[in-house]
């Protein structure tokens, strides 16, 4: 579904991405862990085309098609079917939680598809369809979350990237939020899931890449990589 | 059918006034030059809403635009209309050829600024905030020089004998359509947009806007409208100067969409109206006068931060239920 192929990326001098490789199947939940400042939140906003590679490509297939996203702008790749729920959530504060869910299917002109999708969400966070009037402003951080998630399912994507979801959020949301991504996932989008919380992450995933410095150190199954020894020491403190 | 009762009703409404105005009222011209002001005034504070208060562009640059919108329409019937007088003179009555020359001057006017809302809006969309604000006080500043340089507006030495045409009625006729038109916009199906790039432009970017199409579609439609009440001010005034456009009107606009309430239409015609008069009211003062008129602007700001109106827009409804005793 996705293929990215030794992707760099610069900010200024800073060598931010060096040389990252990974793939994603079609149906698949992603992991990618790493501690801070590894490069996560950079090679995610580079495939949704916020930042600009200076190297490297990344081949994304849906249904039959071939698209090298590094040369698209965000608002064409999200037209194409992948969408971000952005780190820190990012929501609208000042519109309410209804126009916030408008906004995500901004491109979509198919309404009866869209009020369909509209219920899934709302099935998935009740809670969102009881703040519609509120401002997004005014919702707790799990809620926000929740709200950042509809509105990037709004779009209808065929690939989910999420930033760090678990980010200041009470732990029990958390659990509700992680369990809300399977079913996403069980409805066919395949989802790219950015993490520190390593354990939630691989818990999660069908498979994971490990993060540090801009590269890539280790990847496989997620059952894998939650028994190897140098994952266990760095990020599950065990 | 509604849309085209309450259409017919503003102008006939307008024609009214302004007769009443004209006739019955003449001798308080002074008052009528301040009603038409506050007008012109509000029309330069609804657009200026639009790139500023709805999208979140701080833009210092409104009173170039104005500028533009005034010397180009200003120019066009004084120009135009010895010509258009030569050439139709015998077939159309005078009056009514002079109006017509008015209000495509007006078009003439709003287009040339809207060309300049694209080349500010097209720079400008690599600048955020204080940047932006600084590169379009210098675009203000850049079509005050050029047209202070330019003889056949006379230059230094002003515009005068411009056409008095501009009255209250093609004033708020005007503000009526740019109102009805920017609340529109805002309010159409794509509309959301332009608040969406106002909270969180990264956040907008990610989920499918593209933020540089609806920025340049607030920079030439805010543009387009500040150019029409700089025709209006000019064949009111009857006369131009460049210094009348320095970015200290550009920064009273910004006061009015601030004072107003950021994203408030109805807000800002209210600061407009508040602001425009402030002075005039504080005459009396003499030289304290713009201290006062400072403080008081201070003062609201401290008081009630979120403007007039804050982020709503005025309705009866919601005036009628807010005086209602609870």
């Amino acid at each position: 579904m996705l293929t990215i192929n030794d992707l760099h990326v610069h900010y200024g001098a800073i060598h931010a991405l060096k040389g990252i490789s990974l793939d994603i199947k079609p149906g698949e939940i992603v992991s990618l862990i790493g501690s801070n400042g590894a490069g996560k939140t950079t090679l995610l906003r580079t495939i949704s085309g916020l930042l600009k590679a200076s190297q490297g490509t990344i081949v994304y297939r849906p249904d039959g098609a071939q698209l090298e996203l590094t040369r698209r702008l965000p608002h064409q790749i999200v037209a194409s079917g992948v969408a971000q729920v952005p780190e820190g959530r990012l929501i609208f504060h000042n519109l309410t939680v209804q126009e916030n869910l408008e906004l995500g299917a901004f491109q979509r002109r198919d309404r009866g598809r869209m009020a369909h999708d509209r219920e899934f969400i709302f099935t998935l966070f009740p809670r969102l369809k009881e703040r519609l009037k509120q401002s997004g402003g005014t919702l707790s951080g799990g809620e926000q979350q929740m709200l950042a998630i509809g509105r990037a399912l709004m779009a209808s994507p065929k690939l989910l990237l999420l930033d760090e979801p678990s980010l200041g959020i009470a732990p029990t949301l958390v659990q509700q939020i992680f369990a809300c991504l399977k079913q996403i996932n069980a409805r066919g989008t395949t989802i790219l899931l950015v993490e520190q919380d390593a354990f939630l992450a691989l818990e999660t995933a069908h498979r994971g890449y490990v993060m540090e410095t801009g590269q890539i150190v280790l990847e496989g199954t997620a059952k894998d990589l939650l028994h190897n020894p140098q994952v266990k020491q760095a990020y599950l403190g065990q | 059918m509604r849309k085209g009762i309450a259409f017919a009703l503003t102008v006939l409404g307008l024609w009214v006034i302004n007769w009443i105005l004209t006739n019955w009222l003449s001798e308080f011209a002074y008052h009528l030059q301040i009603l038409v002001l506050i007008g012109i005034n509000a029309i330069l504070a609804v657009s200026l809403n639009l790139i500023n208060g709805v999208t979140g562009q701080f833009s210092l640059g409104h009173a170039g635009f104005m500028a533009i919108g005034a010397y180009v329409a200003a120019a066009a019937t004084y120009y135009g209309d010895p010509f258009l007088a030569a050439r139709f003179g015998e077939a159309i009555p005078l009056n009514m050829l002079e109006t017509g020359a008015f209000l495509v001057a007006l078009l003439l006017g709003g287009l040339a600024a809207a060309v300049a809302g694209l080349l500010v809006g097209l720079p400008s969309l690599r600048l955020r905030g204080d940047y932006l604000a600084i590169a379009t006080l210098g675009f203000g500043e850049i079509i005050r020089v050029i047209i202070l340089n330019c003889e056949s507006v006379g230059g230094a030495r002003g515009f005068p004998g411009i056409a008095e045409r501009a009255n209250f009625f093609w004033v708020y006729g005007a503000l009526a359509i740019t109102t009805w038109v920017l609340r529109n916009l805002v309010r159409s199906p794509k509309g959301l947009a332009f608040p969406a790039i106002r909270e969180d432009e990264i956040a907008a970017a990610s989920i499918g806007i593209s933020t540089t199409r609806y920025k340049v579609i607030a920079f030439v439609v805010g543009a387009f409208f500040a150019g029409v009440g700089g025709g209006l001010f000019a064949h009111f005034m009857t006369y131009l100067h460049t210094n009348t456009f320095s970015f200290i009107k550009s920064i009273e606009y910004v006061a009015m969409v601030v004072l107003g309430g950021m994203g408030s239409f109805t807000g800002a015609i209210l600061a407009a109206a508040l602001l425009t008069m402030l002075p005039e009211v504080l005459r009396a003062a003499s030289e304290y006068r713009m201290i006062i008129y400072s403080l008081l602007l201070i003062v609201m700001m401290l008081v009630r931060r979120q403007g007039l109106l804050g982020n709503r827009e005025f309705s009866w409804r919601w005036f009628l239920r807010a005086r209602r005793p609870t």
